[in-house]
């Protein structure tokens, strides 16, 4: 869903679902996951609808996603750390992620 | 963990926070800024610091206007405020607490004086299929390409009204982005609208000037332009992949990857309502903001608001009124006697003229859309975390609920983790609508602390300094 | 529908449209009354919109056996009066009885609960008593998958306790009112009531309205409207706050005094009490302590968000012990004062409109007079 203008060289490595990739440093995990996804981030805890992120700056919680094993983390105020595990969140949270 | 004690605390670091910390702190007044990004720059200038250093291209597609948010982040880091980063405000009190959180611990603070500088978001624009993926605000493409410089790929159409739009679509065939359209609301008899203000507005000859040259900029790309779009319905298959319209010249259905919604910036009010600050509501920008003096004084002494958040007049007038705020609480904390403020003030003054006086024309033309205010399909959904529809909200004006906070009990609108941010002022047009009323009478969501959601853990964890004297 | 028609002139008025004023309407409908409630605006006290959810037999009563007989008769109606909503407006109020608990922290917590339920159900003279005191290994079979926190020694349990949603059921109950016929007029604030030859006359801030009987279910409104009426019940505000986690998987399968999971997966966690006056904004302090408490009873809520708290002000008499009277200066006025709206929803809706409509009082309305507080001072 987005692309990145010029080539970068300063790059880290993260998951996302299970998949590995580059990513410039100093992105956004939102920005980072919807250059490798091109539909749904999450899906709802009502209804399972999927989403994917709509404002970019922290009001919408669209781009809800589970981050290093912490559900539900605004991934547009997240910058991509070497290594980080991202995931698309799933629903409501569950109980044992985080602790 | 003891509560941090300032002489003023300023929430927010756009072009209002910082220059309200930068005026107050050398003044001599102890100042932090807490903010919840972790450079300076707010949402205009985000990423400016960045961008100046280390991409160069982007930084001149970026243009002018924006490059100028680095006198400010200068200015910013050249004074004494403390500033603290990366720090989610989810509850402040009139007695000037604030309580903040980095993801693990709580932070309390102490301010003689609160200035709120949380600036404004995206009006929320509820058309059918809006919240499919691939869907988004132009703010959210331009801070994309402010702060990663990335651009959407695929066929991209930007949809709304208002001067950002055109700002966008120009950033976005400047950076290579392959806009195919760019589909206004406003029609010819929007900008007719706007002809007894162009007089005043002449004293923003240079904002009028850009809005023109934006126009024959993406027309010279060869981008079609529509104009008094309405009937829309984004759908596609798990995602955004077409979009439909109709205007004067009948229906309309584009093949997109990526749809860009923007019906102007409206105040975000979060803050300064979980505060209760009196509130007043913009008749024709069909937005709430908090009611301030001419310095931002709010209702509540020790608060005040300045920049889009009390009001939208953009990003220069955001800068002198934070000033302004800064000015006024160095006096009324001692620093500086009531000439001198007078003094300081009146260039600020002036010079603010220049940078407001095009408003009143860009509000008579790019009124948000009935049919965006009030969404006339039952099935559209208005409240996007809790999933209910325009539908559920007029059953629910049918009931007698008299205003949003019975329409949050009956439907759990608001109850979601963006706390009424995107549906509040949706919620407030439709049961007006419904019920006869004016929006002042409906009224709004109160909003309760945490702003932000934070863990139970948290909570447990802080240290509740003693009641304020 | 709501009201178009310019009626003015009703059977029975009802002053308030929170948990008590609907479910006492519905029950006065269904026998065939013409009712009105008149509500206020949207941003005003409306503690209903305050409720944690619990349909709660345990502890209520210390001092009046005959409240426990009321609470045990509204839990008893409850599933059928759940039942009659869902069939009659499609709002399922989601209302369980799976028993509760009320845990204790310590040795110290769990002997001053089982002395505190002990007397109540000594002053019950005999009467059994829905009480059973559980051990720690007893709790953690109650809960299996719910680690508790090494402070937890014990609960109090009562297979009587259970849960609804409080939200639902404000709806069902207005949905349910308007559908059988009553009318509903919001905006409709009360200044003062009066009296000529045809009846009562309710002053409001949008009219008059005329009721040959009135019941005030006004909540805090009592104090002021409720005097000049001869109903001088004393009522007090108490300010509870709640936390609300974001949603997550099952895990409480019942409710607990200070912790519910709501049927969409937030937990819902409390309690706190506190003398504020009229009061209702969040109290950092207060809801510290209900997190710390939470951590403490269960560890592993920690790591949830806390999505949204809420402060609203209890209505309170003296001995936590609800009031119905019928004024003796002005016949055909009714007060009524309780913070357990919630679990006396089915019983108001059930029991109380026979009262109003002159029938033989309830059995436990012997104890439930505003005397008991004027003989109290007399002593």
């Amino acid at each position: 869903m987005l692309k990145t203008r010029h080539d970068v060289t300063d790059k880290v490595s993260v998951t996302f679902d299970g998949q590995q990739m580059d990513v410039p440093s100093g992105i956004s995990v939102a920005a980072a996951v919807l250059s490798v996804r091109d539909g749904a981030t999450r899906s709802t805890p009502v209804s399972g609808d999927g989403r994917a992120p709509y404002c970019m700056m922290g009001v919408c919680f669209e781009c809800l996603m589970d981050i290093d094993g912490i559900p539900n983390r605004q991934a547009c105020m997240v910058t991509v750390a070497d290594g980080m595990v991202i995931n698309p969140q799933e629903g409501a949270s569950r109980l044992g992620d985080g602790a | 963990m003891t509560a941090k004690i300032y002489d003023v605390l300023v929430i927010g670091g756009g072009p209002a926070g910082m220059s309200a910390a930068t005026e107050a702190a050398n003044r001599g007044l102890r100042t932090a800024l807490i903010d919840e990004q972790s450079t300076t720059g707010g949402q205009i200038y985000r990423a400016v610091d960045d961008v100046t250093a280390r991409r160069a291209d982007d930084l001149s597609m970026l243009g002018e206007d924006y490059a100028y948010g680095q006198t400010i982040t200068e200015a910013f880091r050249a004074c004494d405020a403390e500033h603290f980063t990366g720090q989610t405000v989810w509850q402040l009190g009139q007695d000037g607490t604030v309580w903040s959180s980095d993801g693990s611990k709580a932070q309390a603070f102490q301010g003689q004086h609160i200035v709120l500088a949380t600036g404004a978001m995206e009006r929320p624009v509820p058309i059918p299929g809006w919240t499919l993926p691939g869907v988004m605000t132009a703010g959210a493409a331009q801070i994309l390409l402010k702060t990663s410089g990335m651009i959407p790929d695929g066929n991209v159409v930007i949809v709304g009204s208002g001067p950002l739009l055109l700002l966008v679509a120009d950033q976005l065939i400047k950076a290579g982005a392959d806009l195919k359209a760019v589909i206004e609301t406003t029609g010819v008899l929007d900008y007719a609208r706007g002809a007894p203000h162009l007089l005043r507005a002449i004293k923003s000859m240079p904002y009028l000037r850009k809005g023109l040259a934006l126009k024959s900029a993406i027309k010279a790309a060869g981008v079609p332009m529509y104009s008094g779009a309405h009937e829309f319905l984004i759908s596609g298959d798990g995602r955004a992949e077409q979009i439909g319209f109709t205007t004067g010249g009948g229906r309309h259905t584009l093949r997109v990857s990526s749809v860009l919604l923007h019906q102007g910036v409206v105040p975000n009010t979060q803050a300064s309502r979980q505060l209760r600050l009196e509130h007043a509501w913009h008749k024709t920008q069909r937005y709430w903001y908090p009611v301030v003096d001419e310095w931002g004084q709010s209702d509540v002494p020790q608060i005040f608001v300045a920049g889009d958040g009390a009001g939208v007049f953009g990003a220069r007038a955001a800068e002198i009124k934070g000033k302004m705020c800064g000015l006024q609480i160095a006096q009324l904390q001692g620093r500086l006697s009531e000439t001198e403020k007078d003094r300081a003030a009146a260039p600020l003054q002036y010079e603010l003229e220049d940078h407001i006086s095009i408003r009143p024309m860009l509000d008579a033309i790019f009124v948000p859309p009935r049919d965006i205010l009030n969404p006339p399909d039952d099935a559209t959904l208005v409240c996007r975390c809790e999933e209910v529809t325009a539908g559920n909200v007029r059953s629910a004006a049918a009931l007698g609920a008299q205003g949003p906070n019975q329409l949050k009990a009956f439907y759990r609108t608001g109850m979601g983790p963006c706390q009424g941010r995107m549906c509040g002022l949706t919620v407030t047009e439709i049961l007006a609508a419904a019920q006869g009323k004016s929006p002042e009478d409906i009224g709004s969501y109160r909003i309760r602390p945490p702003l932000k959601p934070l863990t139970l853990a948290e909570l447990a964890d802080m240290d509740v300094p003693d009641a304020a004297e | 529908m709501s009201d178009t028609v310019q009626k003015d002139r009703f059977d029975v008025v009802v002053i308030g449209g929170g948990m008590i004023g609907p479910a006492v309407a519905i029950g006065l409908l269904q026998r065939g009354l013409d009712v009105c409630i008149l509500d206020e605006g949207d941003d005003v006290l409306r503690v209903a919109r305050g409720n944690f959810g619990l349909v709660w037999f345990q502890g209520k009563g210390f001092g009046m056996p005959d409240y426990v007989k009321w609470t045990r008769r509204s839990a008893g109606l409850y599933s059928d009066f759940a039942a009659e909503l869902l069939d009659a407006t499609g709002v399922d109020v989601a209302h369980a009885n799976p028993g509760g608990l009320e845990l204790c922290l310590g040795d110290e917590e769990m002997a001053h609960r089982q002395h505190f339920l002990g007397q109540i159900y000594q002053q019950g003279g005999g009467d059994p008593y829905e009480i059973e005191y559980l051990d720690r290994k007893q709790v953690e079979d109650m809960l299996p998958g719910v680690p508790l926190g090494k402070e937890v020694v014990g609960a109090s349990y009562s297979p009587l306790d259970g849960h609804v949603n409080p939200l639902f059921l404000l709806r069902a109950m207005h949905t349910r009112f308007q559908q059988l016929g009553g009318t509903y007029k919001p905006r409709h604030r009360v200044s003062s009531v009066s009296d000529d030859a045809s009846g009562y006359v309710v002053h409001t801030e949008s009219g008059d309205v005329r009721g040959a009987k009135i019941v005030i279910a006004a909540g805090h409104g009592l104090k002021d409207l409720g005097p000049p009426l001869g109903l001088d019940i004393p009522i007090r505000p108490q300010r509870g706050h709640i936390l609300v986690t974001e949603r997550t998987q099952p895990l409480l399968p019942m409710p607990m005094s200070a912790f519910r999971q709501t049927h969409e997966g937030s937990i819902m966690l409390g309690v706190s009490a506190e003398e504020a006056g009229y009061d209702d904004t969040v109290n950092t302090q207060s809801v510290h302590d209900i997190a710390a408490r939470a951590t403490r009873t269960i560890p592993a809520l920690r790591s949830l968000n806390i999505v949204r708290s809420w402060a609203a002000l209890r209505v309170l008499t003296p001995d936590k012990c609800p009031v119905y009277q019928e004024s003796h200066s002005h016949p055909g006025v009714y007060g009524i004062a309780s913070h357990s709206g919630v679990t006396l929803a089915a019983v108001n809706s059930r029991v109380v409109s026979g009262w109003i409509a002159g029938d033989t009082p309830p059995e436990e309305f012997k104890s439930f007079g505003v005397e008991r507080f004027h003989a109290e001072n007399a002593a």
